[in-house]
């Protein structure tokens, strides 16, 4: 091994810092999944009958259909009935106020860096905290709604919005889309909801938090968005888990729904426990995201820093349905030590005129296998439709591993398509420019790194952009933050 | 201020500097000349650290200092400022970034505060002034795409913002039109002072038209074979490198 090589393995054995439990009471079920199981979920929940068997409905459908064996990760086969499908922290059920949530549970969030308390709050962020099966509380609810901005827990939105949540669940990603939407669809226990009316700019950027506090668990949660005609949101989605030396099952489902020239931009700072340095334990991520250009000039724009989970499988994708509608989708994906990741996009272009942009940026370090997996699809009445994809791949040491798998489909000739893609290493002589000009290596890696990063960074809201930055300083560098 | 004595350095296997030995004092301009492959650029790449170059005998002083024992950053720490033959490309990292972070990791160093935005600002500005360089240039992503007089410029422009104790200009004329090649000779003269030395490394006389050596050396097969003042190097732009290769030859014979 070369002197830089050595050196790059010292920077990029990090500690994952966000790893503690928190001590609190938890109901839980028993492990195992059956009928039983999602009517168990359902009930506790005070679904509706339609929500139930919808549920059943997509759980009979997951039974017989396959594990997805085309992704280029490897990891042990998950035993489904060795899971806890719903645990929740022991509180209140009904909360009058944020004073009467959980001291234990404010002091994660805390700690997490997310203040629950709406006072204290200066960065105008609206909050929807979700710790395992459910959503501990929203903030800023009331300042919304006068607006008639709908932002809640989707447990809330069954109870409270029964018909939007009926219109448009399943409307993107269906119960059949994939083996884990589909398993997502019988056993989801919460996640953030969220409507825009007409014509309607929300004032605040609107986020939700996600923790995985109890051991055992699976966290399946799912995310509806809606922006009506002319009606615009910027949502932001974090995520954290404890160290656990045992796998983690994140099954996810993210809908989108942008009618008519409007416009929904979705940021997602992944950070999900990756296991050690020798591959035990992490979170297991499979995650379906999709959004719907529905409407003419609409806009869709997906944005994702992944550092954590040991294995991230996700492809947050566009429908552009809509006449000129517009999808980008913008990443950055950090895999080290023994993580694996598959993650892309795919453009389904249907209207006219409509366009879309990839970039996605690859960081590999460690002995992880990062891969862009995307499609551009370009359907036979999309007159003029246009797609630019770049690609970059940046390696780090020599024991990593850089995949770009790009599939494009033209069904007409108008349609323009462009792919460009990178492979590079960080160079020694990077290296040494940085060091003779007073920079030390690791702060070096990270300069490089950030600027290799800048176009998807951008992309973020501002307070965003800054944790992102430190984010992968720390992913890749232990020490510099 | 900087004392080389009997310096050895190969790389991989081969011997390319075979004792050199240079004085150079505060105050003082230093050209270093030779033909082609006889170890300047590896002289000036050996003092500034570059790990592909292995030290095998010999010593390197600055004030007193054991440069040798020293990392790179620490060497550029302690004042050493390498002006590149070929300026590296930092894709996505702006020249104002990374002076910024190296202004501070410099002044860290030193035990100084580090920089407010309005001081970095303010001291960019006359910089910016003093090497006539401009701004827009600065906001690029560092070199990426800049002509072979922009590089050149930007790296006096960092030499102006770090304000070295001993800046080496490793073949800083190659590859600039005489224009370029002036502004970029006022601005090594404007930042030359009694405190600081400056080592020039060429191949030819022409930038010592502009940056007037007190002190010229010729390289040859490793070694300084001849040292004069810059009469010496109009004597080589004259004459060319044979009659000096050929008198090393015979004394070594």
């Amino acid at each position: 091994m070369s002197d830089s090589n050595k050196i790059l393995e010292d920077i990029t054995s990090s500690e994952y810092k966000w790893g503690f439990v928190t001590d609190i009471e938890n109901d839980s079920l028993p492990k195992g999944l059956s009928e039983d199981t999602v009517r168990f979920i359902s009930a506790k929940k005070n679904e509706p009958e339609w929500l139930l068997e919808w549920r059943l409905d997509a759980f009979r459908k997951w039974l017989a259909m396959d594990e997805p064996e085309w992704s280029n990760v490897k990891f042990p086969k998950i035993d489904f009935q060795d899971i806890i499908y719903y645990s929740a922290p022991k509180q209140k059920v009904t909360l009058d106020s944020l004073d009467d949530i959980d001291p234990e549970l404010r002091a994660t969030f805390e700690k997490l860096g997310i203040s629950l308390d709406e006072q204290k709050r200066m960065t105008g962020v609206a909050v929807d905290a979700v710790i395992d099966s459910v959503s501990i509380t929203t903030t800023f609810k009331g300042k919304l709604s006068e607006l008639g901005i709908i932002f809640c827990s989707m447990s809330e939105a069954v109870q409270e919005h029964p018909e939007l949540v009926r219109k448009y669940l399943g409307s993107v990603v269906p119960v059949t889309d994939n083996y884990y939407a589909a398993l997502n669809s019988a056993v989801f226990s919460d996640g953030s909801f969220c409507y825009i009316p007409k014509g309607v700019r929300s004032p605040m950027e609107l986020s939700t938090y996600f923790r995985i506090n109890a051991a055992n668990t699976g966290q399946f949660e799912r995310t509806l968005l809606i922006a009506d005609e002319g009606g615009y949101v910027s949502y932001l989605e974090g995520c954290t888990a404890p160290m656990r030396d045992e796998n983690q099952l994140h099954a996810a489902v993210v809908e989108l729904v942008a009618m008519e020239r409007a416009e929904i931009k979705y940021s997602t700072v992944q950070n999900w426990y990756p296991g050690d340095k020798n591959g035990v334990g992490g979170i297991l991520n499979f995650v379906t995201k999709r959004g719907i250009c529905a409407g003419d000039y609409a806009k869709i724009s997906w944005t994702q820093v992944e550092t954590g989970s040991a294995i991230t499988w996700k492809y947050p994708s566009c429908i552009l349905k809509g006449d000129n509608s517009i999808g980008e989708f913008y990443s950055v994906a950090v895999t080290n030590n023994y993580q694996q990741a598959d993650t892309g996009t795919k453009m389904i272009h249907i209207g006219k005129n409509t366009k879309s942009r990839i970039v996605s940026k690859g960081i590999s370090a460690g002995k992880s296998h990062n891969s862009y997996r995307g499609l551009v699809k370009i359907m036979k009445r999309a007159e003029g439709a246009r797609n630019y994809s770049q690609c970059d791949s940046l390696l780090m040491g020599d024991q990593c591993g850089a995949h770009t798998f790009p599939y494009i489909e033209v069904d007409n000739n108008t349609a323009t398509v462009e792919h460009e893609a990178t492979t590079s290493k960080i160079g020694e002589d990077q290296i040494f420019y940085c060091n003779q000009r007073g920079i030390a290596t690791e702060k070096a890696v990270a300069l490089i790194v950030n600027g290799y990063c800048k176009e998807v960074l951008k992309q973020l809201p501002m307070e965003f952009a800054v944790e992102a930055q430190k984010l992968l300083a720390i992913s890749l560098e232990g020490s510099v933050g | 201020m900087l004392s080389i004595k009997n310096l050895h350095a190969r790389i991989e296997e081969k011997e390319i500097l075979r004792g050199i030995n240079l004085e150079v004092k505060a105050g003082e301009v230093h050209a270093i000349m030779g033909p082609n492959g006889s170890g300047k650029s590896t002289l000036a790449s050996v003092l500034a650290g570059r790990s592909d170059y292995e030290v095998t005998s010999g010593t390197v002083q600055l004030n007193g200092k054991d440069l040798l024992d020293l990392s790179p950053e620490d060497r550029a720490r302690e004042g050493v400022f390498l002006a590149f033959q070929y300026p590296i490309e930092i894709p996505g990292v702006s020249t104002i970034n990374f002076m910024k972070t190296a202004v501070n990791e410099v002044r860290e160093y030193r035990g100084q505060e580090p920089m407010d935005a309005v001081s970095f600002l303010k001291l960019m500005k006359e910089k910016m002034k003093l090497v006539e360089i401009d701004e827009s240039l600065l906001k690029r992503a560092l070199n990426e795409g800049f002509s072979g007089g922009e590089k050149k410029r930007n790296e006096i422009f960092q030499m102006a913002m770090l304000e070295p104790m001993l800046a080496i200009l490793d073949e800083t004329d190659s590859g600039l039109d005489i224009d370029a090649l002036r502004i970029v000779a006022n601005g090594v003269n404007k930042l030359k002072t009694a405190n600081n030395a400056t080592i020039v490394v060429t191949h030819y006389q022409r930038l010592l038209d502009y940056i007037v050596p007190d002190f010229v050396h010729v390289l040859y097969k490793g070694r300084i074979v001849k040292s004069g003042t810059k009469e010496l190097a109009m004597e080589l732009e004259e004459k060319g490198y044979d009659w000096i290769k050929a008198e090393a030859d015979a004394q070594t014979v």
